[in-house]
């Protein structure tokens, strides 16, 4: 590569599929693949680590270990070798979520090959959410939905722990089953909101309403200014 | 630089400064400002007041709004094709109800639509980027539902249009709030897991500007586990979904003004896709990704405001674009998460404001405007904040604040989210403040809607982000995600049932034709084009000694 580094300060060298190029140290991976030209289609999403179309799959220069992580978080280092990973196919179970019952082979029903796990835990190192994937799968196997959902809440769905499991389970999928029969059924549903919507279908609310409708600009700044704050 | 848990030396001095007065602080309650005192903070420090940076609409039915060079650029703009470069008389696509945008408000509607009776296979939804890839998958905080006593719709009313600065669409706001707690028994049917008491009761949390804690939320990933559960269920009935395709341009009848389709691109192989659809909705979102003021922001890759766009197109008239929200607490330090957002809910739960002398010059909680602005003053005009190795600068959101005031461990059962993004560039927020700046954020203003979210021209609906009206001048925290749940729903039950007695269109773009009529007589020269889809990040370099063969 001709050497293009002059003003930028310091830089590290990055692989990208492969090929060597120099960019700023500090900026996290996505950025610096477009600093060396690359537009995004795919592989880019909210850019703020909650959407997982940015999972990337990286190796160290002399380091035998497969890292992974998201590149709109992750800063480069030099010698990375970097490849995306923009899509993983994996298969989601189809089901009507009001003829679920939080049963405990409920997991294992729509996802047998949950019981082909083989202990290895390369799911949990893969994962970029630090969430503790190979354990969350053996507490689905025993069909402890409550443990599976809390445990998982922060997945994002990226799909790493997917395609390096050696077993072929889509933990991401499980998981989301488990949490929302959790959230339907194990979760207790909030009375004061279905009293709220008894109020309103009454027509509690109407009347006030109509009028706000109504008042003039300054009427309104004046309940505004005076509406206080209740601390309760 | 050497750095001492994240932070350099002088940086270190700051927040021993922010530490020697958290106790003292604790006990402290900053004042409120009054509507008057709020409104001259903000001509003089919002960046909407700035001078020079808004112009008038030359053209089109909303000819005359004022609004961002960034966004009256995207408006006097040629569309991308013309009728000579589509063949319209072969239809690719022909459905009931065409959804353009995958992200809360698309999903949202087409699940309605389904309720409302269309068939899974007489929707399309398109999206630009993946299905859920959007604003609403990255919202933190919380979601605003009057639901409890002594709250009452009224009140959430009130604090809506306080915030709005009373120039709010009032009938839309009433049906936002009367409709809010519908849409969190909605959401709880489907499984969402929301932050509960064991008996089942929402733990709700205060947000800025509202006169009572509101705020419902799922730790700090609310809108992640809104959109995911609503993507799941999306896939479960089987909507058919075409990801990384965009709409270029909107179609409209030969005969009659309405809108019968789009004009689809498939953003891989470049190809075109003639859809007609007997009603179509807008669920495109807002506009951070064309950086008004060259703000960094806390969106998508894809907020482009397309939407906009294609609706003004068409004829849609528009209202409240020349407001634009600046969230007061962008991550401002370290340089990679330069801009992305720290929650609302931060300071909901406790966390105070505070300049370099570690004190506070603000109420934390005033609406989002108003709290950005004075943050603005404390850097740029009483030179209390702190600089960056960048030259950037910012104030301390204190947020260890948490751990005192909710136990130890709070921050991180709290806020996994935001623990995990400082955690990765080695700051700890347990235990030390955060550097923030406001950071753009959302559009307040968009297309005109009804109150069945029908827009201004016939067949065309919109819901979310691309709206406008809802909000007014500003929007309060946790009224997006109700928006993109009340006004999805209301659109996928209207556009559905507009469908259902309407036959379908013959399309054609006359009104390309009419817009570039109206750029040339208006004496608009440009090269722009638009909707511009995605932004465009590669360096300057690259771009300078670029051949474009393949």
């Amino acid at each position: 590569m001709p050497d293009e580094t002059e003003g930028l300060g310091e830089t590290v060298r990055i692989y990208i599929m492969g090929k060597e190029y120099r960019v700023p140290a500090g900026l996290t991976i996505m950025k610096a693949m477009e600093y060396a030209g690359y537009r995004f289609i795919r592989g880019a999403g909210c850019r703020g680590g909650f959407c997982g179309a940015c999972a990337t799959v990286y190796r160290k220069e002399g380091d035998y270990k497969i890292y992974t992580d998201l590149a709109c978080q992750k800063t480069v280092e030099d010698g990375m070798y970097l490849v995306q990973l923009p899509f993983v196919p994996a298969n989601k179970a189809i089901y009507d979520i009001e003829e679920l019952k939080p049963e405990p082979n409920i997991l294992l029903r729509f996802y047998p090959e949950i019981a082909r796990c083989v202990s290895c835990n390369t799911c949990t190192k893969a994962c970029p959410q630090d969430i503790e994937v190979m354990y969350a799968i053996q507490h689905a196997l025993r069909g402890e939905i409550e443990k599976v959902a809390n445990m998982t809440f922060d997945c994002i769905q990226c799909g790493l722990c997917t395609i390096r499991c050696p077993a072929e389970i889509p933990h991401y999928h499980v998981f989301q089953l488990a949490r929302r029969i959790y959230g339907r059924y194990i979760l207790k549903p909030a009375k004061h909101v279905k009293e709220r919507i008894k109020e309103i279908e009454s027509g509690k609310y109407d009347k006030e309403m109509e009028k706000l409708l109504t008042l003039s600009v300054e009427e309104l700044k004046k309940i505004y200014e005076n509406r206080g704050r209740i601390e309760d | 630089m050497e750095l001492i848990r994240g932070y350099p030396a002088y940086m270190r001095e700051s927040i021993e400064l922010v530490e020697k007065t958290r106790q003292r602080r604790m006990k402290e309650k900053y004042r409120t400002l009054s509507i008057e005192e709020r409104e001259e903070l903000l001509r003089k420090y919002h960046p909407d007041y700035k001078p020079g940076t808004k112009r008038p609409l030359k053209i089109g039915p909303s000819k005359g709004m004022i609004a961002p060079h960034e966004v009256i650029d995207l408006l006097e703009a040629h569309p991308h094709v013309m009728p000579d470069d589509i063949n319209l008389d072969e239809i690719d696509i022909d459905v009931d109800l065409l959804i353009i945008g995958g992200g809360g408000a698309g999903m949202t509607a087409a699940l309605w639509a389904l309720e409302e009776g269309l068939k899974p296979e007489d929707i399309l939804i398109v999206t630009k980027l993946r299905l859920g890839d959007s604003n609403s998958i990255m919202s933190q905080g919380g979601v605003q539902a009057a639901d409890r006593p002594p709250d009452s719709p009224v009140r959430h009313f009130i604090d809506i249009i306080g915030g709005g600065h009373f120039a709010n669409d009032r009938k839309l706001v009433k049906i936002l709030t009367m409709t809010a707690p519908y849409m969190m028994a909605w959401l709880e049917r489907l499984g969402l897991m929301f932050d509960k008491d064991e008996e089942g009761n929402m733990l709700e949390l205060w947000g800025g500007g509202t006169s009572i804690r509101r705020m419902h939320s799922c730790k700090d990933y609310t809108g992640m586990e809104i959109v995911r559960v609503l993507r799941d269920e999306i896939r479960n009935r089987q909507v058919p979904c075409l990801e990384f395709t965009s709409a270029v341009e909107l179609l409209t009848d030969k005969e009659e003004d309405r809108v019968v389709g789009a004009v689809l691109l498939n953003m891989e192989s470049q190809q075109y896709y003639v859809a007609r659809a007997k009603a179509t909705i807008l669920a495109t979102g807002g506009f951070g990704r064309i950086h008004i003021q060259g703000y960094p922001t806390t969106n998508h890759y894809g907020a482009t405001m397309d939407g906009v766009v294609l609706a003004y197109h068409v004829g849609a008239r528009l209202r409240d674009l020349d407001a634009t929200q600046y969230h007061p607490t962008g991550a401002a330090y370290p340089e990679q998460i330069v801009g992305l957002l720290v929650t609302e809910k931060v300071r909901g739960a406790g966390a105070q404001v505070v300049n370099r002398h570690g004190e506070q010059f603000v109420f934390p909680l005033e609406p989002r405007d108003v709290e950005a602005a004075a943050i603005i003053r404390e850097c740029w005009e009483r030179n209390n904040g702190v600089e960056t190795p960048t030259g950037m600068r910012g104030v301390w959101l204190d947020t260890p604040m948490i751990e005192e005031l909710r136990g130890k461990g709070a921050f991180k059962r709290m806020f996994p989210a935001i623990h995990k993004m400082y955690s990765r560039v080695g700051i700890d927020p347990a235990q030390d403040p955060v550097l923030v700046f406001p950071t753009l954020h959302y559009m307040n203003g968009g297309i005109i809607i009804d109150e069945k979210a029908q827009t201004t021209v016939k067949g065309l609906f919109a819901a979310g982000e691309t709206t406008g009206g809802v909000h007014g001048k500003n929007r309060l925290m946790g009224n997006s995600i109700l928006d993109y749940l009340v006004f999805g729903r209301i659109a996928g039950i209207h556009a559905a049932r507009f469908a259902k007695h309407t036959s379908p269109g013959k399309p054609s773009l006359r009104h390309v034709i009419r817009y570039e009529e109206m750029l040339k007589a208006a004496g608009i020269e440009t090269d722009r084009k638009a909707p511009v889809l995605l932004p465009d990040y590669r360096g300057e370099r690259v771009l300078a000694r670029r051949i474009e063969i393949l």
